[in-house]
C-alpha cells in the first residue's frame, strides 16, 4: 500500500465554526499528527477557492488522503468528493470531520472544550482515512418506465409530465375512480370550479403512454434504483368499457347503501358510478355488498357486466417510482359535538353538499332536516396547530398548520354569503393565514361582505351544544373584544386539517421510505432536496409529503416528475460499490449473514460452501459484516479496520 | 463513587436517522455536553460487538449506540439485530467487570434533535456517577 499523504483542511464556515472553535490551534495540532503532510484553515472550504486549494495541494504535494473538517457530511460530502475526482484521485480517499453541527453549533459557550473535541474528531478521521481504499463504480441500465402511486392531482400531473417526455407510466390507484380528494370538492379558492379542473386532469390520462390501473395495489416491490420490480393486483370492477352509463343497472339493483363519497348523506346502489363525473366513466360493482341477484346483468344491453371477473396480477419493471398517495382529512373525534349532532359537519362534507354532483345537487341544506340553514358557523383549525393535548381530544397532536384551510374556509363562507345575503355566516378562527396569491384579497372581500369574524384563543376553544329547545348553539369567547358570545346556529362546519394516510406505513415499508415526525413522508432534505426520499429512485409529490393545496401539489408533482426524468433520460445510473465483499479464503459458509440481509443480496453457494454477494442488490448496511463470526464479510469503505482505527483514537495518545 | 473527571463517550450513529438527529440538534443550536465523539456508520446494524469492546479497551468511559426507531430502519431490519447484539455485549461487559450501564442503546430519528441532546446529557451525567473507565490510562 502506498504511504498515506494526508491533507487536512479546517473550515471557518465564516464565523459559524471559527466563532467558537480556535481553528488556528486545531490546525497546529493536526499538522503534527502522523501521515499529515499539510494542514490549512480557510474561511469557506466549500467555496470554489476552497476547493481549488485542495485540488492544487493534491497535485503539488502529491496528497492521497483528504480530510475536511467543516459541516455535516450529509451536506457537503459530495461536493468535496467531486473535487477529489477532478484532481484525479478516488473520491473515497476522503473523510469529513463534522465540527459545525456536532461541535461549534452544539457547544457555543464552551470554546475551549469545543476546540479539543474538534481535534479529537479530526484525529479520528485521519486514522480512518489512512486505511481507506479506492471504491469503484458500477453502471447499471435504467428501465425507461415509471410507476406512479396514487392517481390524485399529484399522481396524474406527474404521470402526464413523464408521458409527455416520452416515458411509459403505470399509474396505480386504489379507488375505482381517479382524482383523489379533488373529485369531492365543489370549488377551489378564487372561484375555480373543481370539476373543471378534474376534467382537465382526466383528459391527460388519454395518452397511451399512461397505463391507468384502477382498483389496484402494489403488493410486492423489490429491486434497486433503475431496476425496480412491482407486483400489482388489480381487483375487478365487474363492469367493462362497453358500459355506456345508461344507468339502467342502477335502477334495478335492489341494494341500498350509504354513499361513502357523500359521507352517508344519500344512498347508492351496489352497482354504481362513484361520482357523476367519475373517470374512468364506467360503473363499478361493490362486490362486498352485492347479493348476486343478476338484475343488472339482465338489463344491460351492452353485456358490459360480468360478476365472475377475477383479480388480475400484473408484474411490471420500472426504473423510477413517484409516490403521490395524498392525505386523509382529519376526522374529528367528538370535538365540537361532531358525531353527536347531525348538523355539525366537516368542511369536506360541506363541499359535497355545495357540489352540483353532490347529494343535494348543490343546494345548501342541513343534514338533519334538509332545510336551508340561515345561521352558519365555521370553526377553524380543527385537527391542525394543536399545541398540547386539550381535553377534547386524545388523538396524536398535529402541531402543523394544514395550509389549505384558511383560504378554503373563506371561499366557502363567501360563497354562502353571496348566494344568500340574508344568512348569517360566522367564521370562528384562531389566526387567518391567507398566504397565497389572491388569497389576501379574498380575505378582504370576506371582511367587506358582512361575514362575522370571531377570534378565539386556543386555550379557550368554542363549544357546541344543543339547548333545551333543541337549538344548536356555539359558545365562544371573543379574544379581541373579551366578551362571551352565544350564537344560535343551524349548521356548524368544522374546518378539518390534513393528516397522513392510514396506509402510510404499508407504503413506507414496501418502498423503504421514511416518515417524518408529523406522520407524512419525509423528504431527503427540506430545502435542498424536497422531492427525493432517502431511497434512491423513489420520489414524493403532493400532500403525502405534507399538507398542500392544489397549486402546490401540481408544482411538486411536476418537480418530482422532472427529478425522475433525469435518470430516465440518462438511461443509466452509476452506483458506488460501497457494498459487502467476501473473503473466500476465510468464509466457512455458515450463512449467518444470509439470514440478516434485508435485501437477499447474499446467497450461499452450497457446492463451494461459501457465500456470494450480489452487488447490485447490496445497499451496504453492513449487518452481514457485524454478524459474521470471523470477519470474513466486510463492507467496502466501512471495513472493521477502518472503523476500529477511529475507535482506537478516541483519546489523544 | 463520584470522581472529578471528564467522561469520554463514543457514539455510533446510523447515517439516516440518528446522525441526522445529531445534525438537527446542532442545527437547532440545542446545547449539550462536549463529551461525545460520533462515528458515523450507514446502519446501526453495522455496530459489531467488537467495536464496543475495543472502545472500552481504548479508554472510552461510555459507548452510545443509536439508530432509527424499530420498524423505521432505512435498511428495514438492521436495527433489530443491533438490539440483540447490544444486549449480548452488555452481558459481556458484566463478565469482564465493567458496568453494563456504560453501554446504552437509543433509537433517535432524524427529527429528534432534542432527544439526541437529552440522551447525551443523561449519559454524561450517568457516567460521571459511575466513574472513570478503569482501563483508561
Amino acid at each position: 500500500m502506498i504511504k498515506p499523504r494526508v491533507g487536512v483542511y479546517v473550515c471557518h464556515c465564516g464565523t459559524n465554526i471559527a466563532g467558537v472553535v480556535n481553528v488556528e490551534d486545531v490546525t497546529k495540532y493536526v499538522e503534527k499528527l502522523p501521515n499529515v503532510v499539510t494542514a490549512k484553515h480557510y474561511v469557506y472550504m466549500c467555496s470554489q477557492p476552497g476547493q481549488v486549494l485542495i485540488k492544487n495541494d493534491i497535485k503539488e504535494l502529491n496528497l492521497n488522503r483528504i480530510i475536511v473538517a467543516s459541516c455535516s457530511p450529509r451536506m457537503h460530502e459530495p461536493t468535496y468528493q467531486t473535487a477529489l475526482e477532478e484532481a484525479g484521485i478516488n473520491p473515497f480517499f476522503f473523510e469529513m470531520a463534522n465540527i459545525r453541527e456536532h461541535v461549534s453549533w452544539a457547544h457555543i459557550n464552551e470554546p475551549e472544550r469545543a476546540t479539543e473535541k474538534a481535534k479529537d474528531l479530526i484525529r479520528m478521521a485521519i486514522a480512518r482515512a489512512c486505511l481507506l481504499e479506492p471504491i469503484s463504480k458500477m453502471e447499471v441500465n435504467v428501465t425507461e418506465k415509471a410507476l406512479v402511486l396514487g392517481a390524485g392531482v399529484a399522481g396524474i400531473t406527474a404521470a402526464y409530465d413523464l408521458a409527455q417526455m416520452g416515458f411509459e407510466v403505470y399509474l396505480v390507484e386504489k379507488e375505482s375512480h381517479v382524482g383523489g380528494h379533488l373529485a369531492l370538492l365543489n370549488q377551489l379558492s378564487r372561484s375555480r370550479d373543481a370539476s373543471e379542473i378534474l376534467t382537465s386532469l382526466t383528459q391527460k390520462l388519454s395518452t397511451p403512454k399512461i397505463k391507468l390501473l384502477n382498483n389496484s395495489e402494489v403488493v410486492e416491490f423489490t429491486g434497486y434504483v433503475g431496476n425496480f420490480k412491482a407486483k400489482i393486483v388489480q381487483k375487478p370492477r365487474y363492469v367493462n368499457a362497453k358500459c355506456d352509463l345508461c344507468g339502467k343497472c342502477e335502477d334495478v339493483c335492489p341494494i341500498n347503501l350509504p354513499n361513502r363519497l357523500n359521507f352517508g348523506l344519500n344512498q347508492r346502489k351496489a352497482i354504481h358510478l362513484p361520482l357523476p363525473n367519475s373517470y374512468p366513466p364506467i360503473y363499478v360493482v361493490d362486490k362486498e355488498n352485492c347479493n348476486g341477484c343478476g338484475n343488472c346483468l339482465k338489463i344491460c344491453e351492452n353485456g358490459a357486466i360480468n360478476l365472475n371477473d377475477k383479480p388480475l396480477e400484473i408484474d411490471v419493471d420500472v426504473g423510477m417510482v413517484i409516490v403521490t398517495t395524498g392525505f386523509e382529512p382529519y376526522k374529528p373525534d367528538g370535538e365540537f359535538g361532531y358525531g353527536k349532532y347531525k348538523d355539525v359537519i366537516t368542511q369536506l362534507t360541506l363541499e359535497r353538499i355545495l357540489s352540483k354532483n353532490g347529494p343535494s345537487k348543490g343546494e345548501l341544506v342541513t343534514p338533519s332536516n334538509g332545510k336551508s340553514p340561515k345561521n352558519i358557523a365555521f370553526i377553524m383549525c380543527v385537527g391542525s396547530r394543536q399545541e398540547s393535548c386539550d381535553n377534547q381530544t386524545i388523538k396524536p397532536i398535529n402541531a402543523y398548520c394544514s395550509r389549505y384551510c384558511c383560504s378554503s374556509t373563506l371561499k366557502n363562507a363567501l360563497l354562502i354569503k353571496q348566494n344568500s345575503p340574508e344568512s348569517n355566516v360566522y367564521v370562528i378562527y384562531r389566526d387567518i393565514r391567507t398566504f397565497e396569491r389572491g388569497n389576501e384579497e379574498l380575505y378582504r372581500s370576506c371582511r367587506a361582505s358582512g361575514i362575522t369574524f370571531i377570534r378565539f384563543k386556543q386555550d379557550v376553544p368554542p363549544t357546541v351544544e344543543k339547548t333545551s329547545n333543541n337549538q344548536l348553539t356555539v359558545n365562544v369567547k371573543d379574544y379581541l373584544f373579551k366578551v362571551n358570545m352565544e350564537i344560535n346556529v343551524d349548521l356548524v362546519v368544522l374546518v378539518e386539517g390534513m393528516v397522513s394516510r392510514n396506509d402510510t406505513d404499508d407504503v413506507r415499508f414496501k418502498f423503504s421510505i421514511t416518515r417524518s415526525e408529523d406522520g407524512f413522508f419525509q423528504e431527503a432534505h427540506a430545502k435542498m432536496n424536497p422531492l427525493n426520499t432517502f431511497a434512491e429512485g423513489i420520489f414524493i409529490g403532493g400532500a403525502c409529503q405534507g399538507p398542500k393545496d392544489v397549486e402546490d401539489t401540481v408544482l411538486q408533482a411536476s418537480g418530482a416528475a422532472a427529478k425522475a426524468a433525469i435518470f430516465l433520460c440518462r438511461g443509466k445510473v452509476v452506483l458506488d460499490l460501497v457494498t459487502a465483499t467476501v473473503d473466500e479464503e476465510r468464509c466457512t459458509g455458515c450463512a449467518k449473514c444470509v439470514n440478516v440481509c434485508p435485501y437477499k443480496a447474499i446467497e450461499l453457494d452450497e457446492t463451494k460452501e461459501l457465500v456470494q454477494v450480489i452487488e447490485v442488490k447490496c445497499k451496504g448496511c453492513g449487518s452481514c459484516s457485524s454478524t459474521c463470526p470471523i470477519g470474513a464479510v466486510q463492507v467496502r469503505h466501512y471495513r472493521d479496520k477502518q472503523i476500529l482505527a477511529m475507535v482506537e483514537n478516541i483519546l489523544p495518545s | 463513587m463520584t470522581e472529578d473527571f471528564e467522561p469520554q463517550i463514543l457514539a455510533f450513529t446510523c447515517n439516516w436517522c440518528s446522525y441526522a438527529g445529531a445534525d438537527l440538534a446542532g442545527g437547532s443550536r440545542i446545547q449539550y455536553p462536549t463529551n461525545i465523539r460520533i462515528i458515523r456508520l450507514m446502519c446501526s446494524g453495522r455496530v459489531d460487538s467488537l467495536f464496543i469492546l475495543e472502545a472500552f479497551r481504548h479508554g472510552a468511559d461510555g459507548v452510545l449506540v443509536t439508530g432509527c426507531h424499530l420498524g423505521d430502519c432505512h435498511y428495514v431490519t438492521g436495527n433489530m439485530f443491533t438490539e440483540f447484539r447490544v444486549n449480548l455485549t452488555k452481558q459481556a461487559l458484566e463478565t469482564v467487570g465493567l458496568e453494563p450501564e456504560r453501554l446504552r442503546l437509543e433509537w433517535i430519528s432524524a427529527s429528534e434533535g432534542e432527544k439526541f441532546a437529552r440522551v447525551v446529557k443523561e449519559m454524561v451525567d450517568g457516567i460521571r456517577k459511575i466513574g472513570k473507565n478503569p482501563l483508561r490510562s
